[in-house]
């Protein structure tokens, strides 16, 4: 049985970035655009809701705009560009031995605290994502490559915004 | 010439594949850097796991590099790749509240996403969280619309913000980055292995792979020393079908055109004269502005051009067309859409709509591109003639094409 095995360690990050850096300029190279996450997630989003409340997404100027009338959310590479990150990720994750159930937390808190925590901080990071209008591939790293000031704004103030609140949640990973 | 559109160019099928394999490269790369590990990511921010700093700034610097190379060689034509828009305000409050996200769930939604795919519960938790913050973002942005809009500055990116030229700045981030790496490094045997500086021993060389370091200041200095190309050079690699729309005369449009457009109240028309000041201050059309050829070539300039919404249309205008048509030239070149040469120029424009005699007389012209009219004062844009709407009825051939600018949003839009 794979589980049983230990999994591989996780590779050197330098040599890690610069596989991750090439992705990027591919992802330039062959679409004009960098890479993303959470605007796929956003039109996953309007999509379900399209299919319950397809008037309500309508009258919201935010969903009407990707999925108004008859257009379809789901119509962009984006989308499929999330379904490959989770392709790709679960493939490497069988190849190195890491697909396996389980729950990654500091030591002093229940799997089921990690979870409310995981959840929360996930929706505060949605909606931050949206107000900058790209999260941390969007912004950070594809902004980041092609040197746009707001994308660097946006990268330093992820990480003031991390360091600033990390002492008073440190319960949660130490 | 790249960077490619591949759902253009190959249609939605093949187009959306590509777009699936290389996010299976994203994935599979910030699977094997470790990010589907809440508590990698996680102890960033307590300087004792620094692999977030590393393959980040590592892989930007990396597509930085080959992006720039690629561009200063002339195998890329950067003014086609989608910079992020900065709209400055609202992506420092996103950035915040991003970081306080990270810290609390411990990912990032790409990073949970591949969490998720290893059957990692707590990413699987983050990833519902996500999709509850965009929901929650698009049925609450409307309350806030203004500050979400604002600071809006357009295609701004480093080098124009510190004046610096592309490769130089290319340079600096290289060093900066290296730098951070050190100090990454440094603090992980510190805040990590809880060893003393006495004992980890702050000698760069002890830390650093120098042949690597070296590698990629070389490459950095490549990218200085081969620089970026100018707006001439940018219009030679430009296709066919660009040089093709001025020998056809496809954006040449006739006075009697501009005016109608300039008083369409559904447009919004700019016209730039490119004319010397002499020549701008005796007579110019209606809310003309004056541009140098230097001025074309300045970032400023050149973005708020770029900034067009629908309906926007940019008009060249000079005395015949030699300096209109190389203003075309170097505007096209720099990503200008919409944009029109005035048929003719102002002797043209003259020509149609005539001035009166006590203003100016028509002469012969010294050169080929040189005004027609002597001015016996200058009027600027004080006389009929220079808005002459509803004054004269004439025929011609319409040219412009009212196309929005290609709907691009980055990565994450």
């Amino acid at each position: 049985m794979k589980f049983q095995e230990n999994p591989r360690p996780y590779i050197n990050p330098y040599l890690g970035g610069v596989l991750l850096g090439i992705v990027l300029f591919l992802a330039y190279y062959l679409t004009s655009n960098g890479l993303g996450a959470s605007g796929a997630v956003s039109r996953v989003q309007i999509a379900l809701v399209d299919l319950v409340a397809p008037s309500h997404v309508d009258r919201v100027a935010y969903f009407a705009e990707k999925a108004g009338g008859n257009i379809n959310a789901l119509d962009s590479g984006s989308v499929f560009m999330l379904l490959g990150v989770f392709i790709g990720g679960m493939l490497s994750g069988i190849a190195n031995r890491r697909l396996k159930p389980e729950t990654r937390k500091g030591p002093g808190i229940t799997d089921r605290e990690r979870w409310v925590f995981a959840f929360i901080g996930g929706a505060v990071m949605g909606y931050g994502a949206r107000m900058a209008r790209g999260c941390t591939s969007g912004q950070a790293l594809s902004g980041g490559a092609v040197l746009a000031v707001g994308s660097w704004v946006f990268m330093f103030c992820v990480f003031i915004g991390g360091y600033a609140l990390a002492y008073f949640v440190r319960r949660l990973w130490n | 010439m790249a960077p490619f559109d591949v759902v253009q160019i190959f249609g939605k099928a093949v187009g959306y594949l590509i777009f699936l394999l290389i996010g299976m490269g994203f994935g599979a790369a910030l699977e094997i850097s470790g990010f589907g590990d809440s508590r990698v990511l996680a102890g960033q921010f307590y300087f004792r796991e620094m692999r977030v700093l590393k393959v980040m700034f590592t892989a930007i610097i990396t597509a930085m590099l080959l992006i720039f190379l690629f561009s200063g060689l002339g195998l890329m034509d950067f003014e086609k790749v989608w910079v992020n828009t900065t709209f400055l305000w609202s992506q420092i409050a996103g950035g915040l509240i991003m970081g306080a996200g990270f810290i609390i769930g411990g990912f990032c939604p790409g990073t949970s996403l591949v969490s998720a795919s290893t059957l990692k519960i707590d990413g699987a938790f983050f990833f519902l969280g996500v999709f509850a913050g965009v929901w929650v973002f698009g049925e609450t942005v409307s309350l806030f619309d203004g500050f979400y809009n604002s600071g809006d500055m357009g295609r701004f990116m480093l080098p124009e913000l510190f004046g610096l030229r592309t490769g130089v700045t290319v340079f600096l981030v290289i060093i900066m980055a290296l730098i951070m790496f050190y100090g990454a490094e440094i603090s992980e045997k510190y805040f990590g292995g809880r060893k003393s500086f006495a004992e980890i021993g702050l000698d760069p060389r002890r830390h650093m792979n120098f042949i690597a370091s070296g590698a990629l200041v070389l490459a950095a200095a490549a990218v200085m020393i081969i620089g970026q190309p100018g707006p001439e050079e940018k219009w030679n690699m430009m296709g066919a079908k660009e040089r093709g729309a001025l020998e056809k005369r496809e954006v040449y449009i006739h006075p009697g055109e501009l005016l109608e457009i300039m008083n369409d109240f559904q447009l919004y028309v700019r016209i730039i004269d490119v004319r010397d000041e002499g020549d701008y201050n005796a007579f110019h059309i209606e809310r003309a502005v004056r541009a140098t050829f230097d001025d074309m070539s300045k970032p400023q300039f050149v973005r708020d051009l770029q900034k067009t919404g629908p309906g926007t249309i940019t008009v060249l205008a000079g005395s015949g067309e030699a300096g209109s048509t190389r203003a075309y030239r170097i505007l096209r070149a720099q990503g200008v859409s919409n944009l029109y040469v005035l048929s003719g120029g102002m002797n043209a424009w003259l020509d149609v709509f005539g001035i009166d005699e006590k203003v100016a007389k028509k002469i012969n012209a010294r050169t080929g591109d040189a005004m027609r009219y002597a001015f016996l004062k200058s009027v600027g844009s004080t006389v009929t003639a220079a808005n002459p709407a509803g004054k004269i009825k004439i025929d011609f051939e319409r040219k412009v094409k009212i196309q929005k600018k290609a709907a691009k949003t980055g990565g994450c839009g």
